[in-house]
């Protein structure tokens, strides 16, 4: 039985939930491609001709989109983006250099334009990307014109409760047991009644009837159906119903269906329903203010995405898996794939002379050491700090808030630039603390004992500059504790510091666990306070060595940076620490952003 | 009588205690205080010193000191600041549009409506805006140098707000706390979801759109790294990269510059400071609804 009845509909839904992704991408695709196998004449010639399907049914001005839209894309691939996706796939990212020949007509050197990697491997992410667009685009033609298939044919059956047939009678619902052998079910847009054995004797639909002999003899109509009978098994006979294509009705057309035995009793029952008609132009521009409004709100914010985001993520991905540095920088040379070789370049120990496993290594334990510190002591002394300004008792709070807020509205990179010049050798801090000559500390500089002076001034500076933004966000939760908490607490005689060890913290982890987390991955990439303080810098030579550039302060993100702006750039290796920085960034988010109350109950606030 | 005194006692005890332990928290805030204000007095102090006119000095008061509106005259007349600062305003202008009203939209589509791709979206943006953003940064500037827009300031605005629907979130999240009843009523009242966003979510917003506009008005003023990149022609320049290239052509020696770049960071902060107290009051409450639940 394909009949689901009022009751079970529910459960099927959530069995359709139920079901994996995987199986149910599977059921789309089967469906869009038996929907183009079984489907009319107009559906397949649009898989050809984009918007001729829409174009037959009337929708021209819709008709004439898709097909410019094909136009658009065949030229920009022949003209342009077929080269580059040719060389894009032939394996090798161009082969030959530009040279200069003299010529001795016009007694001149004479330039033959190389091909040029850089520009094949952009042009060739470019076009990929296009090429899925028009793919995109494609499939939404093509399931529109199955859409429009339906629509046109007999679209679906609801099966009501009871109905009066034409003789007055109330029927029961076609799920009834009497009728339990005979079945119909809904296929690529046709209905196909099955009847069991030989019941044969009057088809009633839409009030209009005819012997079933009749039918099977051939193409019977009833008003605007047409009925054949197509497969006669042991089961009984199947009929297929559909809409007579010459005929367009504005009107939404229901059709009771009966099939009655020889002596006049009841066989099988069921409720036709045609929902609707090919929409027109204007129809479909007012979905996208309405249910589809969500199509022009995302469209060029995505767009943006696609341009100044995806694409050079891909393309830098791509940049991963090649050789290009500065031994082999377009158009003086050329660069091609290398497979793994950066990735095994970097988790080398040894070969070619460099360390670079080591020098990983460190750069990325500095990074995890100074996300942890830079995360934790902006919140708890933040925290701390907002906790006694927000005392009861304590005045002035306007002015201490103000006092600390101030360092938020001066833009990070005057006061790092200005915290770098205060804390230069020559700098204000050491003419204060009375250092000269040779006690000057060198605050950013200083590289003996693993760099500790300027590692240690770096995250002292970093709470300067992140305290306040903790205390900003941590007065507004703190007003909402329920003041009943402190009170049972300070009755049962807890001190100050329990009930900031119990009640407080506690209250502040759970609600910004989320905060805390996106501030740790945010320090993880924290580029500013490292590249304005210290540069990354000071040189190490442990570091340093090997040709791997990277500083004592440095984390992945600046080291990232230097390599590609180095006077010997090396972008396939900023590439593979860039892809490192997103595992460990996204593995980090993703874990917080799918356990956060947040996105599991986003509606629970309406 | 003996009960009634030891209960006046222990209140008086307890009200000395909590004044010690008041005045230590007094002590404490007005360091730390002061330690907060100290380097915008510093920044304030040298931007007004007119000699010496170097970051060297000996003394934190020296000899010579002379104090003036030197450094400003000069800022205005010998470097290219003015025309910095008028590009700043133009980016910051056209990109703080651009990029609220592109947030706007995206975290209405993803609060608001229901539809097949919200979810897969929704992570797939969640995941693009975690790879750090220099990374592409040569690939964005081949991609404007194909499409013939480097050097202007026009890419900088497209640069900036290109990426501004993958900061959604925090703008969802409010979204998400609007009540649904009003959008309801608005639905039997025969509102279409273009009237629903124009006339009931946007003026119930207030709040968000200005911490909105807020942040994505001062991330121009801050940003050096991608002016750096795509931006070479001195007179394209924002204020940060100019202020930046000022003092940073030679790296921690103090020049001449320092003064007068002290004078463009007092005023670049002068006016975000006066931009940011003003509206304050927003920019906490969209931190607070938005960020953290």
């Amino acid at each position: 039985m394909d009949i689901t009845t009022n009751e079970t509909r529910p459960q099927a839904a959530a069995g359709r939930a139920r079901e994996g992704l995987i199986v149910r991408a599977g059921r789309k695709v089967k469906e869009f491609f038996l929907g183009i196998a079984h489907g009319s004449l107009a559906t397949k010639l649009s898989c050809l001709f984009m918007g001729s399907g829409q174009m037959m049914r009337g929708q021209y001005i819709k008709g004439a989109l898709y097909l410019l839209i094909e136009v658009l894309f065949v030229l920009y691939m022949v003209f342009f983006g077929g080269r580059y996706l040719g060389f894009l796939f032939s394996g090798d990212l161009g082969t030959r250099l530009g040279t200069e020949t003299w010529d001795e007509v016009t007694q001149s050197f004479v330039y033959t334009q190389g091909d040029n990697s850089f520009l094949i491997l952009l042009y060739g992410v470019v076009s990929i990307i296009v090429l899925c667009l028009f793919i995109t685009v494609w499939c939404m033609n093509v399931s529109g014109n199955i859409r429009n298939d339906k629509i046109c044919n007999i679209a679906g059956i609801a099966p009501p409760q009871s109905y009066t047939d034409a003789l007055g009678r109330i029927v029961p619902g076609v799920a009834s047991a009497s009728l339990s052998e005979n079945s119909i079910c809904v296929q690529g847009g046709r209905i196909k009644l099955t009847l069991a054995g030989d019941v044969g004797g009057v088809l009633e639909i839409g009030g209009e009837r005819h012997a079933v002999e009749e039918i099977e003899a051939g193409v019977t109509r009833f008003g605007a159906l047409l009925v054949t009978a197509v497969e006669t098994t042991e089961e009984g006979t199947m009929y297929e119903l559909y809409r007579d294509e010459n005929v367009f009705s504005r009107e939404y057309l229901q059709y009771p269906v009966y099939l009655y035995t020889k002596d006049g009793a009841l066989a099988a029952a069921a409720f036709l329903r045609e929902c609707g008609r090919v929409s027109t132009f204007r129809e479909d521009c007012k979905q996208y203010v309405n249910k589809k409004f969500y199509v022009p709100l995302l469209v060029v914010p995505l767009i943006g995405l696609l341009v100044f985001t995806v694409m050079p993520l891909i393309f830098m991905i791509l940049i991963a898996f090649t050789n290009y540095d500065y031994e082999h920088t377009p158009p003086g040379a050329l660069f091609d794939w290398v497979g793994f070789a950066n990735f095994a370049k970097i988790f080398s120990i040894g070969g070619g002379g460099s360390n670079f496993l080591l020098v990983f290594l460190r750069v990325l334990a500095w990074t995890f050491i100074w996300a942890i510190f830079a995360t934790f002591t902006n919140y708890f002394f933040g925290m701390i700090l907002a906790l006694m300004i927000n005392k009861k008792g304590i005045k002035l709070k306007m002015l201490w808030r103000t006092m600390f807020v101030i360092a938020i509205a001066v833009p990070q990179f005057v006061t790092l630039l200005l915290m770098q010049k205060i804390l230069d050798a020559d700098g204000i801090l050491n003419v204060i603390l009375g250092l000269t000559g040779d006690n000057k500390i060198l605050w950013l500089g200083d590289s003996s004992n693993w760099a500790i002076i300027p590692r240690v001034t770096i995250i002292v500076v970093n709470m300067w500059i992140g305290i306040p933004y903790t205390i900003l966000m941590c007065s507004g939760i703190l007003m909402n504790i329920p003041p009943e908490m402190y009170e049972a607490a300070r009755l049962d005689g807890a001190n100050p510091f329990q009930i900031f060890r119990n009640i407080v913290l506690p209250y502040m982890l759970h609600v910004t666990a989320p905060y805390l987390i996106t501030q740790f991955v945010g320090n993880i990439n924290n580029f500013n306070v490292i590249w304005l303080l210290s540069g990354g810098g000071p040189v190490d030579n442990i570091n340093y060595g090997g040709g791997s550039k990277a500083q004592a302060t440095d984390l992945l993100v600046t080291w990232l940076y230097r390599l590609t702006t180095d006077v010997n750039p090396q972008y396939n290796l900023a590439s593979v620490i860039g892809i490192i920085i997103f595992v460990i960034s996204a593995a980090l988010s993703l874990i917080t952003f799918n356990r956060s109350k947040a996105n599991k109950n986003e509606e629970d606030y309406q | 009588m003996m009960k009634d005194t030891s209960v006046k006692e222990k209140l008086f005890g307890q009200k000395v205690r909590s004044g010690i332990v008041n005045g230590i928290i007094y002590v404490i805030l007005a360091v730390l205080g002061i330690l907060w204000v100290l380097p915008i007095v510093y920044l304030l102090y040298t931007a007004f010193r007119v000699t010496p006119s170097t970051g060297i000095i000996y003394d934190v008061i020296p000899p010579d000191l002379e104090l003036g509106f030197g450094n400003f005259v000069r800022l205005f007349n010998e470097t290219m600041f003015p025309t910095w600062l008028g590009n700043t305003v133009l980016v910051a202008v056209c990109s703080c549009a651009l990029t609220t009203l592109f947030i706007l939209m995206v975290s209405y589509a993803f609060s608001r409506m229901r539809f097949k791709l919200r979810k897969p979206l929704m992570n797939v943006m969640l995941v693009l805006g975690m790879f750090p953003g220099f990374m592409s940064m040569i690939a964005v500037y081949f991609i404007l140098k194909a499409m013939g827009l480097t050097n202007s300031l026009f890419a900088l605005i497209l640069v900036y707000s290109g990426g501004a629907a993958l900061s959604y979130y925090i703008c969802k999240g409010f979204f998400d706390t609007l009540p649904r009843s009003l959008e309801e009523a608005a639905i039997l009242d025969g509102a279409n979801q273009w009237t629903i966003f124009w006339r009931v979510t946007i003026p119930l917003a207030k709040p968000i759109i200005v911490y909105t506009v807020l942040t994505s008005f001062i991330s121009p003023w801050c940003d050096f790294i991608f002016v750096n990149t795509i931006i070479n022609d001195a007179t394209k320049y924002t204020v940060a990269l100019g202020l930046y290239r000022l003092i940073n052509a030679e790296k921690s020696s103090f020049s001449e510059n320092f003064t007068v770049f002290c004078a463009g960071a007092t005023i670049v902060g002068g006016l975000i400071t006066a931009l940011f107290l003003s509206m304050q009051k927003y920019y906490v409450e969209g931190v607070s609804s938005g960020a953290v639940k």
